[in-house]
């Protein structure tokens, strides 16, 4: 699987409270989620996620468990997010619905044309060129059904 | 061959051995759902063709981010999950009972050697029961309700080593702050904390819970206090025991060891935005402070009430600060009822809150207006994360917010 969209560069320890805020997790509506992402960061920010790939600094998605931030990224387009390293739960999360996350250090100006293969760990930014470790094929089989529940639908 | 504690617990519930980053499937002793995360799980749950959950014993499911319902979304989640307990014959324990960390501790839910987890990522704290405890999203819970098992990812262990007793006015929250400033937020990741050592050891079940409960804050999976005789005695109050020994092997491999001394520290301050950014109270004393939150589940247990009550004695609150305090649960409030602390602060003039996540969360009441500065007891000071991302969140012990609720300014409670 490839991933491909511009750059939009953020940095360290971006929390999931700034991913989707805590007032937001009454509803259970997925495009208020995408609307509101990221809106203590920018409020600006979200109806640029679409076609983007993150690329953030060590540690993305660190604090709350809410899975609601994974999805309002998937939500709004974000195509994938790469950092050097995320909170174990929101990676979890990503792969569980079929979000793609690649550990990678890397640097970036925004817009600058991302593309990047899970499955080899190859990531492109620009005309460079850097080379991670690849996700696990448990993880590349989830993410290629979309996520756990159709992984899981499609084994039964 | 030398396993950790962590090890151990998996290779016990798993039938065999394993190590540090096997990947297995172990069986959930108990799972907690809350008014969160718990309408996703639900829904995940369903849209994997589940029809019954695995054991409507093992599941724990409370409301208490959004308690008593504060919008009309938060009513109708209230309900979903009612439904959802009715149906699955689920026992809810409702708005009722308190914080879902504090209560699955009160209730017994969690022990030694058991593998319990939660749709919240503060479900670390039950490692304070010497059970492997960890937060998981929405999707994995849904899967937990369905088969009762889930894959983990066993992890490799930090063990942190603390001697010594604390100073007055210096106690567990200040410890586990000056142990996020040196592992750092993300130093912990996909690991687990082993806390041990004679502060540890001498450390009552209140105190290991703060420490447990902010594990998740350097990034780390779990955080545990082998059980010893206070872990059982808690226990004995709550559930039938059969003491037995489980601590990691003197030669067990573990990725780190830090060694703090408990007698050389000073109350401690994370300062906004970060849990790791911590500083000696001096540094930031005089900074003026426009709410005081004593609660959560890091700190709003009895012993944390007791602290705060301590320092204040029969003074006031300073007249230009708003004082919140929320006890953990209902029996935490009843036993803080009963000891006079609720009219101690009440007489202070502090508002009293029923037990609920409060203002932790940013979800409900209690919010941060542009400009507002909070000294909060809680485990989080992230922009936003009470309210405006203008406003700022500083992180204490309950003896440094009643030393500033105080004074009106974040002060020193050895000088109050």
């Amino acid at each position: 699987m490839k991933i491909e969209g511009r750059a939009l560069c953020l940095g360290l320890d971006i929390d999931t409270d700034v991913i989707i805020a805590g007032r937001y997790l009454r509803t259970k509506d997925r495009s208020e989620w995408a609307r509101h992402a990221f809106e203590d960061l920018d409020p600006s920010l979200a109806q640029r996620l679409e076609g983007t790939v993150i690329i953030a600094g060590k540690n993305f998605g660190c604090g709350s468990s809410r899975e609601q931030a994974a999805i309002a990224l998937k939500e709004a387009g974000v195509r994938g997010v790469i950092a050097p390293s995320f909170a174990r739960i929101f990676f979890r999360n990503a792969i569980n619905i079929g979000l793609p996350v690649i550990e990678c250090e890397c640097t970036c100006s925004d817009n600058e044309a991302v593309s990047a293969d899970p499955g080899t760990g190859a990531v492109t930014i620009g005309t460079h060129t850097y080379h991670t470790r690849p996700l696990s094929p448990r993880m590349l089989e989830i993410l290629s059904a979309g996520g756990l529940v159709a992984y899981w639908r499609g084994r039964r | 061959m030398a396993a950790t504690l962590v090890e151990k617990i998996f290779s016990r519930r798993c039938g065999h051995p394993v190590r540090a980053g096997d990947v297995i499937m172990a069986p959930v002793d108990c799972a907690m759902i809350h008014d969160i995360t718990g309408p996703l799980a639900v829904q995940k749950f369903r849209e994997m063709g589940g029809k019954r959950v695995f054991d409507p014993e093992k599941i724990v499911l409370l409301f208490d981010h959004q308690i008593p319902a504060d919008s009309l979304p938060a009513a109708e989640n209230h309900v979903f999950m009612r439904r959802f307990a009715v149906e699955q014959n689920i026992h809810n324990l409702d708005i009722k009972e308190g914080i879902c960390h504090q209560v699955v501790m009160e209730r017994g839910r969690a022990g030694p050697g058991e593998i319990v987890v939660g749709a919240d990522s503060h479900t670390c704290m039950y490692g304070a029961a010497g059970a492997f405890s960890t937060g998981i999203g929405s999707t994995d819970m849904g899967f937990v309700l369905k088969f009762g098992a889930l894959y983990f990812r066993v992890p490799t262990t930090i063990r942190l080593e603390i001697e010594g007793a604390f100073c007055p006015r210096v106690g567990p929250k200040d410890l586990i702050l000056a142990i996020a400033g040196e592992i750092g937020a993300d130093g912990a990741n996909y690991q687990a904390l082993e806390f041990a050592g004679g502060t540890i050891e001498t450390m009552d079940m209140a105190g290991r819970m703060t420490c447990c409960n902010m594990a998740v804050e350097m990034g780390a999976k779990a955080g545990i206090v082998p059980p010893d005789g206070i872990t059982w005695e808690y226990l004995r109050a709550r559930r039938q025991v059969n003491p037995f020994t489980l601590s990691s092997d003197r030669d067990a491999e573990f990725t780190s060891v830090h060694r703090f001394d408990a007698e050389r520290l000073s109350p401690k301050v994370a300062v906004p935005h970060n849990v790791d950014q911590v500083v000696d109270v001096e540094k930031v004393a005089g900074t003026s402070i426009d709410q005081v939150f004593i609660g959560s589940c890091t700190n709003g247990r009895f012993e944390d009430l007791r602290e705060a009550a301590e320092v204040l004695g029969n003074r006031s609150f300073h007249a230009s600060v708003r004082v919140l305090v929320i006890p953990a649960s209902r029996l935490e409030y009843l036993k803080a009822l009963r000891a006079g602390l609720i009219e101690q602060f009440v007489a202070a003039g502090a508002l009293v809150e029923a037990p609920c996540c409060g203002p932790c969360m940013g979800g409900a009441f209690g919010l941060l207006a542009p400009g507002e500065v909070s000294l909060s007891t809680s485990n989080r000071n992230f922009r936003g994360r009470q309210g405006s991302a203008e406003s700022l969140v500083y992180l204490c012990s309950p003896a440094t917010a009643a030393a500033s609720a105080i004074r009106g300014e974040i002060t020193d409670p050895r000088e109050v």
